[in-house]
């Protein structure tokens, strides 16, 4: 029954190094099933790698990840995404020549190998995020929106246990802010999927997060709620600047 | 209400389709000999251009190599039948074997190590060439003085074993053509063929959904050299003699990517309205050229008309073609 209490996923002392920068250092969380986890920071924090480690595209130098007790360090991204990571990118990556209906296809797939029940699930999605009406259209003709939510869709075909969203909500307006925090919070609620995402609109990422998480500098300086995260004065300190907090 | 995107040919578009596949049936009954060759020549470069399409066309893995699968195919069907009386088409399943095998060898290679791009299309060309000059010196197929099929004069087409007049490769190759069109179609509405063009429009975007690159890739490069192997079997018994030289070489390879990229890469007809353009166009201006008595006129007026086709339609032939024709649902 340890499974069932355990988190879903389980981040312990990451680090990774590129040439001369330490850009994650032994950083550990963890996602709860079900719950709604952000990771705040300043630009070059940290956070992209921080992904990038839990999808596979790089693997640590040190440290473990875990995915519902499974051991997924270092995965190839394809097979994280197996074990049930699904990822979106900072900069959006469509298959420009290909519709919008079969960029989601191309995320159902791994759950199927017939194309009509890939299509079918296909449709739901992008029912879900609000594309129903684009499915025809070409990807490379959306608006960045569209787009955002696009990828967003993709990820969810793959029937991932974690979603992992890589500021999705970057360059949207706040309407379109709000209809995104709406979908995800929606998702996370009815079909318990648990959601890990990095995001500058504080205004979602607040009104999204059960639990947030902060690095700067490639290290974790605090965590917790959302009320006592954003009044913690290290937090404070590293967004705007020591004078300001201790003023 | 929902339009169903993938299940719709018009019966426009299948109306089209049918009315070319019966011109295709009839028109060697109503032209002569010297049309039929030319033919035979359109169905040859469809075919090729339809096998490369699926690697570079679907898939996005660009090789200036193919001439090696078509070799191998020729090699394997010719040689066996010269020294063992074997049909042909068992030499061409061992060709194919042998061409999907030495494919895989070099894509595993490749893209193991992070060879892509045109550094992948550089190593299609060596293997190619060093195969060109390896086969020069192999007595067993005749060496660099060729390989020659016994010609035999038959009153009746020999299918079995490849005897027989232009017509009867014109009806083959047909056959070949058409049957590679419906696969194509196929492999598009199937997973292989979405993850396929997922690989091409972005690998990593593709990976991060869980396809595995490497594998669907290497399945991509060895699938066009299997089907380019059969060509290359038909060759050598339509041409009677096999030179390394020839049927190994680098124009060859260029050659076979003309056509699909004139006609539209990654679509179904292009490779086919592509060969067929492509043809007529060498035909003419050799004539052209031949009638008014002015060497190297033809390559002249050749190589400005891909240049006018490809400035006025980067996309190809067919896209252009399909929409002016209004055949909606076709690839």
């Amino acid at each position: 029954m340890q499974a069932m209490t355990a988190p879903l996923l389980e981040v312990e002392s990451i680090s990774k190094r590129f040439s001369g920068l330490q850009a994650v250092d032994t950083v550990s969380f963890a996602v709860p099933r079900g719950a709604i986890v952000g990771l705040i920071g300043p630009n070059g924090a940290g956070k992209t790698t921080i992904f990038n480690l839990i999808a596979g595209v790089f693997r640590p130098d040190a440290g473990a990840i875990r995915l519902d007790g499974v051991d997924i360090t270092g995965l190839r991204p394809d097979l994280a995404c197996t074990a049930g990571i699904g990822r979106t990118f900072q900069v959006v990556r469509p298959f420009g020549a290909l519709t919008v209906l079969d960029n989601v296809m191309v995320g159902a797939f791994r759950r199927t190998t017939s194309p009509s029940e890939a299509r079918r699930s296909a449709r739901q999605i992008l029912e879900r995020v609000g594309l129903a009406d684009k499915a025809s259209a070409v990807a490379s003709g959306l608006t960045l929106p569209e787009r955002k939510r696009l990828e967003a869709a993709r990820a969810l075909a793959t029937g991932p246990k974690l979603l992992l969203l890589d500021e999705v909500m970057a360059g949207l307006r706040p309407v379109e802010v709000d209809l995104m925090v709406r979908v995800f919070a929606d998702l996370s609620r009815e079909m318990g999927l648990a959601i890990l995402l990095t995001e500058h609109v504080m205004r979602a990422v607040m009104a999204l997060s059960h639990h947030i998480v902060v690095v700067h500098h490639g290290q974790k300086i605090c965590e917790g709620p959302p009320e006592a995260v954003a009044r913690d004065p290290k937090v404070i300190t590293c967004y705007l600047g020591a004078s300001r907090a201790t003023a | 209400m929902m339009l169903d995107i993938q299940s719709g040919v018009s019966r426009r578009s299948a109306f089209a389709i049918g009315l070319f596949v019966v011109v295709m049936l009839v028109l060697p009954l109503l032209v002569n000999a010297y049309v039929v060759s030319v033919l035979v020549v359109v169905l040859f470069s469809a075919y090729l251009g339809q096998a490369w399409n699926v690697m570079m066309g679907f898939a996005g893995q660009l090789s200036l190599g193919n001439a090696l699968y078509v070799g191998l195919g020729a090699y394997a069907s010719a040689a066996l039948f010269v020294h063992y009386g074997l049909p042909p088409w068992i030499g061409m399943l061992a060709g194919m074997a042998a061409a999907g095998i030495a494919a895989s060898l070099i894509a595993a290679l490749s893209f193991r190590f992070g060879v892509t791009g045109v550094y992948f299309a550089l190593l299609t060309i060596s293997f190619a060439e060093f195969t060109r000059i390896a086969f020069d010196h192999v007595d067993w197929i005749g060496g660099s003085s060729g390989l020659f099929l016994p010609v035999v004069t038959l009153d009746h087409d020999d299918l079995l074993h490849l005897r027989g007049s232009p017509a009867m490769f014109y009806y083959v190759l047909l056959a070949l053509v058409l049957s590679a069109l419906a696969f194509s179609h196929l492999l598009l509405r199937r997973r292989v063929g979405l993850y396929w063009q997922a690989i091409r429009e972005d690998q990593a975007a593709a990976q991060a959904l869980g396809i595995d690159v490497f594998r669907y890739k290497i399945a991509a490069v060895a699938l066009s050299a299997v089907m380019t192997a059969v060509a290359g079997g038909l060759m050598a018994f339509y041409d009677n003699n096999l030179y390394p030289d020839t049927i190994f070489a680098v124009s060859r390879s260029i050659d076979i990517i003309i056509a699909p990229i004139i006609g539209g890469l990654g679509t179904l007809f292009g490779p086919i309205l592509g060969a067929i353009v492509l043809t007529m166009l060498s035909e003419t201006t050799t004539n052209v050229s031949a009638s008014l008595g002015v060497n190297g006129l033809k390559q002249w007026i050749y190589g400005a008309s891909l240049l006018v086709i490809v400035m006025l339609q980067p996309a190809g032939l067919w896209p252009w073609l399909k929409s002016v024709l209004k055949l909606d649902g076709v690839r």
